[in-house]
């Protein structure tokens, strides 16, 4: 059974206490508060940390030392039975993306497109951005990353199911994969070496892939000369080496990634988790804080990096007059192609 | 007695040779249902267009002991309009007209043949501030068979069955005279069935053609708002959910609230879905209806025995359309085409011993299985579906979810629930269990009305 | 093909009649079931019939045939049916009919169509030495020409197709196509014969036009009439056929976009209507170019009526029923259904892109005594009057 490597020395030097001191969420300005607290979570003890987090993964980002401060609240939060999520929610996730032995896959090779288990992209995988690899796919309960159960205090269920899922895809030959939703990217570089689970095969993150296709078709890109917020989702905190990423596809597209303050180590997450967590009170703050960001520091567009952030925000986006899009559809845009994914409303008035 | 042939030419001479049929094609198709029950061949299919080719063929009927059968689409899938005894089956669709919408009176006036879909398209191209209740069932269901039948529809959690909806019935007796329920007996205005003068609405609903054939309806229509929206709710505990029921009704401001149970997909499993509709016309509206219904359901959520699941309107489409496709796809679950459910009508607080004797029933015949309550009129009662789904080629499977759906009626009916459109066998169960003065009424309300029994026979017939 | 799993897969049809209507639920949109009304009519009567068949609990009748037979095979159950297996549900009904068809046990009508087609090559029973009669001395094909014109059995004999087929040619030689047509050597495109079963005659059929087509290194076809696309596009490939095909509406809005059609630019008042063929929407997703063209016209204002695009109501013609006319005889019937639609939405042109739907609405109009007030053309002969009014 996989363990969490967690080096409390690591903690015990640590004099920023970032995870706690930079935490969106909780007060804990004082750093003194700040370390009493942590080691209380060390030690297992019950701390108002494990009730609190609404589980935004921040905290793996701002750790100096990418000691999984996170995971190990999750840990926590299962060891003392506490539910940061309402247990039916809970057993459907359990139950919905439970292997079945059903293996959905396209003509795979060594070189193969994860859609996680998000059908959004069998709709935003098309055109020539994907020319050659657009058949070779996996999609579907065996290839789930699983990452969200860190949602759910349910690291007991990752770590069952992730050498499962680890084997399916190596069973398939795969030898780089090219991960379409940036949670299992960071699952494979942030979560399963944090468990000490192998990866037999090497993970790249969509915007690397996208970049280098950009670059190969640069001469059919027209610049886009828009302002956009960029929505930074949850998982992007467990690879933050690939936000430059943005930035590079931004340049190259002539898009303005809109220096707002809600971006960066600041982003706000999409907050549907926290409504099924916390309920609608804090969801519906934090959605307005980021949203009023976007028009504050006028972005015309909002670019998605996940479909789960999509279907929380697009149409919210909307109603401010900013319009949602996809980073793989922006990508489209640029060289002439079209928006695939849209709210039903927008594809109603085409 | 007159021979087939002469029958025959005799309903040709009302309906026009166009629209009768005594090929065997139309006798096998209109002898049976979706659902399971036997089939039984009528000797005629015959489609009126008015009320006085009704009166004639009644009265031919009536001469002639032939029995009568009007017919919608058949959608109750329990077999109530499969002709027991042959005779003549009356397919109304073609009493197609909807005749008048009167806005300030909130009704509308329907032939006996307009269906739910055609109905829904005509108010929301003419009238889109109005709405009537729309049930699950495909929108080729009539109104008329829908509210004969006591259907339930998306207004129902407000306003009670689809049956108390109604504002007025224009009927053919079995004799063949043609008269005026309600309102619309004394005064042009069909605003009510019944009130304030003496109920006679009763002798026609719920009777599935026994006691005569309504020709015309009038459906009492309500306001319809600018926007839906759905929120759904997850809980674990069937013993929680009459009691989330009941505060989602409390708030007075939720359209309709369905529990669905279903052991796959597998995210259905484990968990009980609770949907509650809300509708407003402003953004602000729909809000505050949010918030109500979460305030309704705040101790539960924070004690984390209901969760809430985030929807986006892709999957939100769906559970809003009415009627819902999921519903009729149902049957394709076991890939062949059926289900049929035993849908008892039941106070809430059953639902827990319901969805037990559900479980153990489906693993029993091992059929699978789904259900769906609905609450009836601000919480005063649920129907509660015990739905079997079966593979039309398997007759072992056909037979075996017959026998589910049976244990499950009689079950409901041990613990107080009243069997809704009840197969012949639900109504024997039911009239056994009856008050036996209430029976004797029953028998005697069908003598008067039709002495010599030729409406759609094997139906409620009191011994 | 679909068709030969349909015996173990009919008794899937649940009879929820979401096959009647279209998408907004308005009317009833089955052809059939709308002319008859019996639900036996509709396809979820006729599965379940042919069910009963298979199963001996039904035997063959001339009725049974009739109602298997007055399916047009539009296609509207397939867009509106809910379950999985909707796309095949026209696939089922073909392959019953061709089970027929072995047996022998077709309607008069449809067996006499099949003699014809096989005897004449055109269901008309007209000489194959009259095909290329109203052509006018049109350039056959040679090779190295750029298109073979497709004209097919409707624009070669029917009156209302001949005129599509001159007015096709007079564009398309005033915008300088390079084109030539098979003439007398021209076969049926099989299209209604495969959807009437006659899969033999289907199997010759094909094989004879994708010899010639061979034989005269034929790389591009443009068809008149939307039955020839989609029988060429969606079948012929499995008999090897390989050819880049379009329909005519798709080439002209090419050209209009390239501007190299002169159009007269006389502003021409005109309130006009468009119905989509089935064999062009429903089944082969073509919807926008016809209408591309006909907004194109200055002077033009389209009008849509209620059931437009993939709701749209069948004319009645298909599966042959242009000659075999089984659904006729009344106000219901399908074609006169559809022009009192069309005359609904004050246009005062009915525009189509199929002989077949010119030639089954043109009578209708007549039938609704709405000739005078209700013109009837196809978007060919639109233009055509353009190109002259210079």
């Amino acid at each position: 059974m996989p363990e969490l490597k967690f080096d409390k020395t690591k903690c015990a030097e640590c004099k920023a206490i970032s995870c706690l001191v930079k935490c969106q969420y909780m007060d804990f300005k004082d750093k003194d508060k700040a370390k009493k607290e942590w080691q209380k979570v060390i030690n297992g003890e019950d701390s108002s940390v494990l009730k609190s987090c609404i589980t935004c993964y921040a905290c793996e980002e701002y750790c100096p030392f990418g000691n999984h401060p996170f995971y190990l609240i999750v840990e926590r939060q299962e060891e003392k039975g506490i539910l940061p999520a309402p247990r039916p929610t809970v057993t459907m996730w359990i139950n919905q993306c439970q292997p079945i032995g059903r293996f959905t896959v396209g003509k795979v090779e060594e070189r193969a497109l994860s859609y996680c288990f998000l059908p959004q992209f069998n709709t935003l995988v098309k055109g020539k951005l994907f020319d050659g690899i657009a058949l070779s796919v996996i999609f579907g309960q065996e290839f789930f990353c699983n990452a969200v159960y860190l949602h759910y205090a349910k690291a007991s269920v990752i770590k069952d199911r992730l050498p499962k899922i680890v084997e399916n895809i190596k069973n398939q030959g795969i030898k780089e994969l090219v991960c379409l939703h940036d949670e299992c990217y960071g699952t494979f570089t942030s979560l399963a070496p944090a468990y000490g689970i192998d990866i037999p095969f090497k993970p790249i993150h969509y915007y690397e892939y996208l970049y280098g296709r950009l670059k190969e078709l640069k001469d059919l890109i027209k610049p886009l000369n828009i302002k956009a917020a960029y929505q930074r989702n949850c998982s992007a905190r467990l690879c933050p080496e690939t936000d430059h990423y943005v930035d590079d596809i931004f340049r190259l597209l002539r898009v303005e990634r809109v220096k707002r303050e809600y971006d960066r180590e600041n982003a706000l997450c999409c907050a549907e988790i926290i409504r099924m967590a916390m309920g609608p009170a804090m969801a519906d703050d934090v959605q307005k804080r980021n949203i009023d960001d976007m028009v504050k520091f006028g972005a015309e567009y909002c670019v998605f990096n996940c479909p789960a952030c999509w279907d929380s925000l697009a149409h919210k986006v909307v109603k401010q007059g900013i319009k949602p899009i996809h980073m793989i559809d922006l990508c489209k845009l640029a060289i002439g192609e079209e928006q695939a994914l849209r709210l039903p409303e927008l594809v109603a008035e085409v | 007695m007159m021979t087939t042939s002469a029958l025959y030419d005799s309903l040709v001479k009302i309906v026009g040779e166009n629209f009768v049929s005594d090929q065997k094609e139309e006798r096998y198709f209109y002898a049976r249902d979706g659902g399971l029950m036997p089939p039984h061949e009528p000797d005629f299919v015959v489609m009126p267009k008015t009320a006085e080719e009704v009166q004639d063929i009644v009265k031919l009927a009536n001469r002639e002991k032939v029995p009568v059968v009007p017919k919608g689409s058949g959608l109750a899938l329990t077999g109530l309009v499969i002709p027991q005894r042959g005779g003549i089956v009356l397919d109304m669709k073609r009493m197609d007209r909807i005749l008048e919408v009167n806005e300030k009176a909130r009704y509308v006036v329907v032939e006996a043949g307009v269906t739910h879909g055609v109905l829904k398209s005509y108010l929301q191209k003419h009238h889109p501030n109005l709405r009537h209740s729309i049930p699950d069932a495909p929108p080729i269901a009539t109104v008329v068979a829908n509210a004969v039948i006591h259907g339930q529809g998306r207004l129902s959690q407000q306003h009670g069955f689809n049956s108390d909806m109604v504002s007025g019935l224009e009927v053919v007796l079995p004799t063949g005279e043609l008269c005026r329920i309600g309102s619309c007996s004394v005064s042009s205005y069909w605003f009510s069935k019944g009130p304030p003068l003496p109920d006679l609405s009763g002798l026609f609903l719920g009777w599935f053609g026994t006691t005569g054939i309504i020709t015309r309806l009038g459906l009492k229509l309500y306001p319809c708002k600018k926007m839906r929206d759905i929120m759904l709710f997850l809980a674990d505990k069937a013993e929680l959910v009459p009691d989330i029921m009941l505060r989602l009704s409390h708030t007075e401001i939720v359209e309709d609230v369905v529990v669905s149970a279903q052991p796959l997909p597998l995210r259905f499993r484990g968990t009980f879905w609770i949907m509650a509709y809300i509708t407003g016309d402003s953004d602000e509206e729909l809000e505050f209806k949010r918030k109500m219904v979460w305030d309704a359901l705040w101790e539960y959520f924070e004690n984390r025995d209901v969760g809430f699941l985030s929807t986006s309107p892709d999957m939100k489409a769906p559970l809003l359309s009415m009627p819902s496709k999921d519903t009729a796809r149902f049957a394709d679950v076991s890939k062949g085409g059926g289900f049929q459910y035993a849908g008892p009508i039941a106070p809430i607080e059953k639902f827990p011993a319901f969805i037990k004797k559900l479980e153990e029933v489906a693993t029993k015949y091992n059929v699978f299985y789904a259900s769906t309550a609905r609450l009836i009129g601000a919480g005063h009662c649920m129907m509660f579906s015990f739905s079997f789904s079966f593979n039309r080629a398997d007759t072992d499977e056909m037979a075996r979810a017959k026998e589910a759906l049976d244990e499950c009626s009689k079950f409901a009916l041990e613990e107080g629930g009243v069997l809704w459109k009840a197969d012949i066998y639900e109504q024997k169960l039911l009239m056994d269990k009856m008050d036996p003065n209430t029976l004797v009424l029953m028998k005697k309300i069908k003598q008067l009305l039709d002495p010599n029994g030729i409406m759609n026979p094997g139906n409620w017939e009191v011994k | 093909m679909q068709q030969k799993d349909y015996a173990s897969q009919i008794h899937r049809c649940f009879r929820c009649g979401y096959c009647k209507f279209p998408t907004d639920y308005s009317s009833f949109n089955c052809p059939s079931y709308r002319r008859f009304r019996f639900d036996s009519y509709s396809t979820g009567g006729r599965l379940w019939l042919i069910y009963a068949w298979l199963k001996g609990e039904i035997e063959w009748s001339e009725h049974f045939a009739e109602i298997l037979y007055t399916c047009t095979t539009c296609k509207n159950c397939t867009e509106q049916c809910p379950m999985k297996f909707a796309p095949d549900i026209v696939d089922w009904i073909v392959g019953a009919r061709s089970d027929m068809v072995e047996k022998g046990k077709i309607p008069p009508r449809v067996a006499r169509f099949f003699e014809a087609v096989y005897g004449y090559g055109n269901p008309f029973k007209q000489l194959r030495s009259d095909r290329a009669a109203w052509a006018n001395g049109t350039k056959k094909y040679a090779p190295g020409d750029e298109y073979l014109l497709y004209v097919g059995c409707l624009g070669s004999y029917d009156e209302n197709g001949q005129k599509m087929a001159r007015s096709l040619v007079d564009i398309l030689n005033a915008s300088g196509v390079s084109f030539g047509i098979l003439g007398e050597e021209e076969e049926c495109c099989g299209n209604e014969i495969y959807m009437l079963g006659e899969t033999g005659l289907f199997q010759n059929l094909v094989e004879k036009n994708s010899q010639k087509f061979k034989e005269l290194g034929v790389r591009k076809i443009v068809t008149l009439s939307p039955h020839a696309y989609n029988t060429m596009k969606n079948n012929y490939p499995a008999f090897g056929g390989s050819f880049e095909l379009c329909h005519y509406t798709q080439l002209l809005n090419d050209l209009i976009e390239k501007n190299k059609i002169k159009l007269s630019q006389a502003h021409v008042e005109v309130k006009l209507t468009y119905h989509d063929s089935c064999f062009l929407g429903r089944y082969n997703n073509i919807y926008d170019e016809p209408r591309q063209i006909l907004q194109s016209i200055p002077g033009i204002k389209l009008v849509e009526m209620e059931r437009n695009r993939r709701d749209a109501f069948c004319c009645g013609g298909g599966s042959g029923n242009f000659v075999t006319d089984l659904l006729a005889g009344s106000a219901d019937s399908p074609a006169r259904v559809r022009a009192r639609e069309a005359y609904e939405t004050g246009a005062d042109t009915l525009a189509v892109a199929c002989p077949s739907c010119l030639t089954m609405l043109t009578d209708a109009v007549k039938a609704e005594d709405l000739d005078d007030k209700l013109a009837v053309k196809d978007i060919s002969q639109i233009l055509k009057e353009l190109l002259s009014a210079k």
